[in-house]
This record gives C-alpha cells, sequence and structure tokens, in this order.
C-alpha cells in the first residue's frame, strides 16, 4: 500500500491494537482499518462458530436529545421520536425503553440516503434522547440533515470519539456474559447500559453478521483494557473487514453505497418491513407517494439473492441477463466460505425477482449460469 | 530449465521452447485465500502483459499477467476443482498453463529468483 493511500486517515482508538494483533490496514470510510488478519477466510469461519471481535467505531454513533434535555418520561420520548420520524419512514413513537429498530434515513423522492439503528433508552429519567448509529461513510451526511432539520428543537451530541464494537458469533454470549453479567438477558434489538471500568457503555444485541452478537459503545479509556482482556479468551478472535463483508452478504444484509442508494427505495430494497402499520396509514415520511405505490403495486425492480451456478464469482456492476437482455445488476457479490461457493444479491426487474428464476451473469464478457435465490444464504440465529 | 520472475508476480519455469507459468507464493499470499482460477483453453494465443487469467479471492478478482507471448500447450484443469492449491503449492503444482514460447527474447527483461527476492523485499 502506497504511503498516499493513507495520508489524511483517521485512526480509531483500537488502531495500536489492530497493529498488534496483525492486522493488515487499509483505508476505509475515512480511517485506517484492519482489512484482516489472520486471513478472511478463517476470520469468517470462526465468526460462525465461536466469536469474533470487530472494530466498528468508525460508524457514527451519535444521540439527539431535545434542547429541553432528558427526563419527562413517555412524553419526552413522544416528543423526540416524532421529531426524527420526520426523516425517517419507521415508528419509533411506539419502541418500549430500551428497544431498537433499523430505519432508513429517506430524500424527498423516497430513496434512501443511509441505513441506521435508533435505539429508545431505558429508563423514565433517560427519556427525551435516542441512540442512533449511522454508516461510517455517510456519518457527516447524516449528521447535517439532523441538525438542519431538526435546530432549535432537538441537540445532536457525536459519540464517534468512543470505541464501538461487535462480537458476534454463537460463543459471543458466553463471552459477553464474562464481562457484561445480565446483558445475556437481552433480546435481538434491545440494549441496556452498563458501567465498565468506571465508565458508562452501551451493550445492545445486535449486528452485521446474521450470527447472535452484540454491539458495545464504550468511551476508549475503558474499552482498551476492555478489549485486550477479551483477547486472552480462545473464544475471541479479531476479525477484518474483509470477513465483515463476507459475512453480512451471506445474511442477506445489505450495504451502504453497494445495494442501498439515493435512487433505491426501501420497497425496491425488500425493506419494506422497516415501515410500520401507523406509518404507511399516515404516509407522513419523505417520499411517500412513491413509496406508498410501490407498496401497493409492487415496486419495478426488487433486491434479491443470486447463486451464480458455476464456480465464478460475480462481483458488484455484473450485469444479469434473460435471453441477452439486460434486466438487473449485481450490488454485492463474492465468495461464501460457508455455502463454500458464490453468491451475490443484486437489483432485478419484478417480473423475473421470484427464486428459482433462471439468469446469465455477464462476467468477463461471458454468459454464466445463474438462478434468483431466497436471502439469507445462511440462516439467521439471532436472539428473538 | 531456468525460473525467471515478473514484476507483477507471476513465474515461468523454462524447459526448451515451453515455459510453465503460474503465480508466485508472494503473490498468493497477498491475495489470500483462493477461491476460483480462471485459466485459457488449450491452443489459445496469448500476448506478453496481457491479462490471460483470473484469480479470486474472497474479497477480489485479480488479472494475471503473461510473462511471453505465445501459445497454451495445457492448462491446469486441477485449479477448478481445488483452487485453494495456489495457497498451498503456487510454485509447484498449482502452475496455471504450459505456454510453446514465441520469442525466447522476451525472457530477457524477466527476473531471476535473486533479483526478484530482493524485490519483492523491497515493497
Amino acid at each position: 500500500m502506497s504511503e498516499a493511500a493513507t495520508e489524511n486517515l483517521k485512526r480509531t482508538p483500537l488502531y495500536d491494537s489492530h497493529v498488534k494483533m496483525g492486522g493488515k490496514l487499509v483505508g476505509f470510510a475515512g480511517y485506517e482499518m484492519p482489512v484482516q488478519f489472520e486471513g478472511v477466510m478463517a476470520e469468517h469461519l470462526w465468526t460462525r462458530s465461536e466469536a469474533g471481535l470487530f472494530d466498528v467505531s468508525h460508524m457514527g454513533p451519535c444521540f439527539l436529545t431535545l434542547e429541553a434535555g432528558i427526563g419527562g418520561g413517555d412524553a419526552a420520548h413522544a416528543e423526540i421520536a416524532a421529531l426524527i420520524e420526520t426523516l425517517v419512514p419507521s415508528d419509533i413513537a411506539s419502541l418500549k425503553p430500551g428497544q431498537a429498530r433499523l430505519t432508513v434515513l429517506l430524500n424527498e423522492d423516497g430513496g434512501i440516503l443511509d441505513d441506521l439503528i435508533i435505539t429508545r433508552p431505558l429508563g423514565d429519567d433517560a427519556q427525551g434522547t435516542l441512540y442512533i448509529v449511522v454508516n461510517g461513510a455517510m456519518k457527516e451526511q447524516d449528521w447535517a440533515i439532523f441538525e438542519k432539520a431538526l435546530a432549535g428543537k432537538a441537540v445532536l451530541t457525536r459519540a464517534d470519539d468512543r470505541i464501538l464494537f461487535a462480537l458476534q458469533g454463537p460463543k459471543a454470549v458466553d463471552v459477553m456474559a464474562d464481562f457484561f453479567p445480565g446483558c445475556e438477558e437481552l433480546k435481538f434489538m434491545h440494549h441496556m447500559p452498563f458501567e465498565m471500568n468506571g465508565q458508562r457503555c452501551i451493550v445492545s444485541r445486535c449486528g452485521y453478521t446474521g450470527e447472535d452478537g452484540f454491539e458495545v459503545l464504550i468511551p476508549a479509556e475503558a474499552g482498551l483494557p476492555l478489549i485486550e482482556e477479551m483477547y486472552t479468551d480462545d473464544r475471541v478472535k479479531p476479525i477484518g473487514l474483509g470477513a465483515r463483508d463476507s459475512l453480512r452478504l451471506e445474511a442477506g444484509l445489505c450495504l451502504y453505497g453497494h445495494d442501498l442508494a439515493p435512487d433505491i427505495s426501501p420497497i425496491e430494497a425488500d425493506l419494506g418491513w422497516v415501515i410500520q402499520k401507523r406509518r404507511r396509514e399516515a404516509g407522513d415520511f419523505p417520499g411517500a407517494p412513491r413509496i406508498l405505490r410501490e407498496l401497493k403495486e409492487g415496486p419495478a425492480r426488487k433486491r434479491v439473492g443470486i447463486r451464480p451456478l458455476e464456480r465464478a464469482p460475480a462481483r458488484e456492476g455484473t450485469e444479469i441477463q434473460i435471453n441477452g437482455e439486460t434486466v438487473g445488476t449485481i450490488t454485492s457479490g463474492g465468495f461464501s466460505p460457508s455455502v463454500d461457493g458464490p453468491v451475490a444479491m443484486g437489483y432485478i426487474a419484478a417480473a423475473h425477482a421470484a427464486p428459482g428464476t433462471k439468469i446469465d451473469l455477464i462476467v468477463r464478457g461471458k454468459a454464466r449460469p445463474a438462478e434468483v435465490a431466497a436471502l439469507p444464504f445462511v440462516p439467521q440465529n439471532y436472539k428473538r | 530449465m531456468t525460473t525467471y520472475y515478473t514484476k507483477d508476480h507471476e513465474w515461468i519455469r523454462v524447459e526448451g521452447d515451453t515455459g510453465t507459468v503460474g503465480i508466485t507464493a508472494y503473490a498468493a499470499g497477498q491475495l489470500g485465500d483462493v477461491v476460483y482460477v480462471e485459466l485459457p483453453e488449450s491452443g489459445a494465443k496469448i500476448a506478453k502483459g496481457d491479462g490471460f487469467a483470473v484469480v479470486e479471492s474472497v474479497k477480489a478478482a485479480s488479472d494475471v499477467y503473461a510473462p511471453i507471448s505465445g501459445s497454451v500447450v495445457e492448462a491446469n484443469t486441477g485449479l477448478a476443482d481445488a483452487p485453494e492449491k495456489v495457497n498451498e503449492a503456487a510454485e509447484g503444482d498449482a502452475w496455471f498453463v504450459r505456454i510453446k514460447i514465441a520469442d525466447p527474447g522476451e525472457l530477457d527483461g524477466l527476473m531471476d529468483e535473486a533479483a526478484y527476492t530482493a524485490y519483492c523485499e523491497g515493497l
């Protein structure tokens, strides 16, 4: 890697740890991040069978808090929820204390500007704020949108100077319970606050691998010794961005800027489930006319899973054809270590979106047989 | 029998007018787990410097460039079912193609083993 490639890149608090653990560092979302440690394949399979630790401090954790501050119980939650609901189509008001939801930030045309997770805090005295995590590459855009739309009503506090890490895999819960007793009781998409090394942190049961797991937001000085200690546990290994990508692809999860983009609606992206009933009935979100029309009539194109039938992987940008006619494009594609073969996802004309539909993928000028497949490619192991 | 190396990390082992071509162990290490190799068919004409094969890791696809011009005598079809051999034996069993060399003069610009080792150490 050339020196120019690392110029102006930021480092997360875990940079020295990555170097010490043998990480191969690359530029990603403006940060110097580990793309791999011992190898993508080994890290991928480790996460599916043990517990993989991911540094995701490059992402955009933040808090959106009423000007009046926190407190005020349900009324305060209703007030902050109403503010953020002007930007997203999910029902944030009905979140229970401690509960989180995946949602999308929409433009006026109903296109997706980012995908994000919004969490309602626990405790009557903590209402009036939301814990939000947005994508690293989109955080400056998203935070500018929040600040502009909510000026004078809510205050944005960035938390991206802290460590945000994920521990994912079937053994993550046992490891986490050793450090955060009680967190094993959390259900998927719920969180609770903890004290660790004298600092407040947030433990959420969620992730980006399809496995059971947790994400932890923690100040750097408390998180560094915690992670160093976690690495002494035989069940825990550091995992790089390479395996993060192959894990999320197998799990059928979208990567913003690839599978989601400003011209793609949540209905096209097969994310209609993020728009709960109350919001559909009210139609009170950006781009509602398009989104409600697509909900009713079906979208022109749809995100689907794709299984190449030969060994050659089909990468992002690969054209999808049927009888020589272009019907779609692959937006994420590669090799799936768990399936032991190539997998992909992409957008295809709705008429051809049924699983089992035979398609051709144009790889290096040659049509290769493939078929539309159900997502995810591996079962999700969430703790419901 | 002499082995030559390119700056793009291919090797070619020359015996008479035939060269056996593959990627180096250094290249295989940089790529990581190889999951797919696409090779030309026997009889294909290839030109020095052209991408004649593709090697894919979990993350990405990389072109493999011809160290010399010639025609493909044989492709290592065993790699189709066992691409991981490229990680295990890049400079041995996991050769890519045998080429009938068109112009032995093209070998002049390539590195010998000592020069290639020094080249890799400088990367």
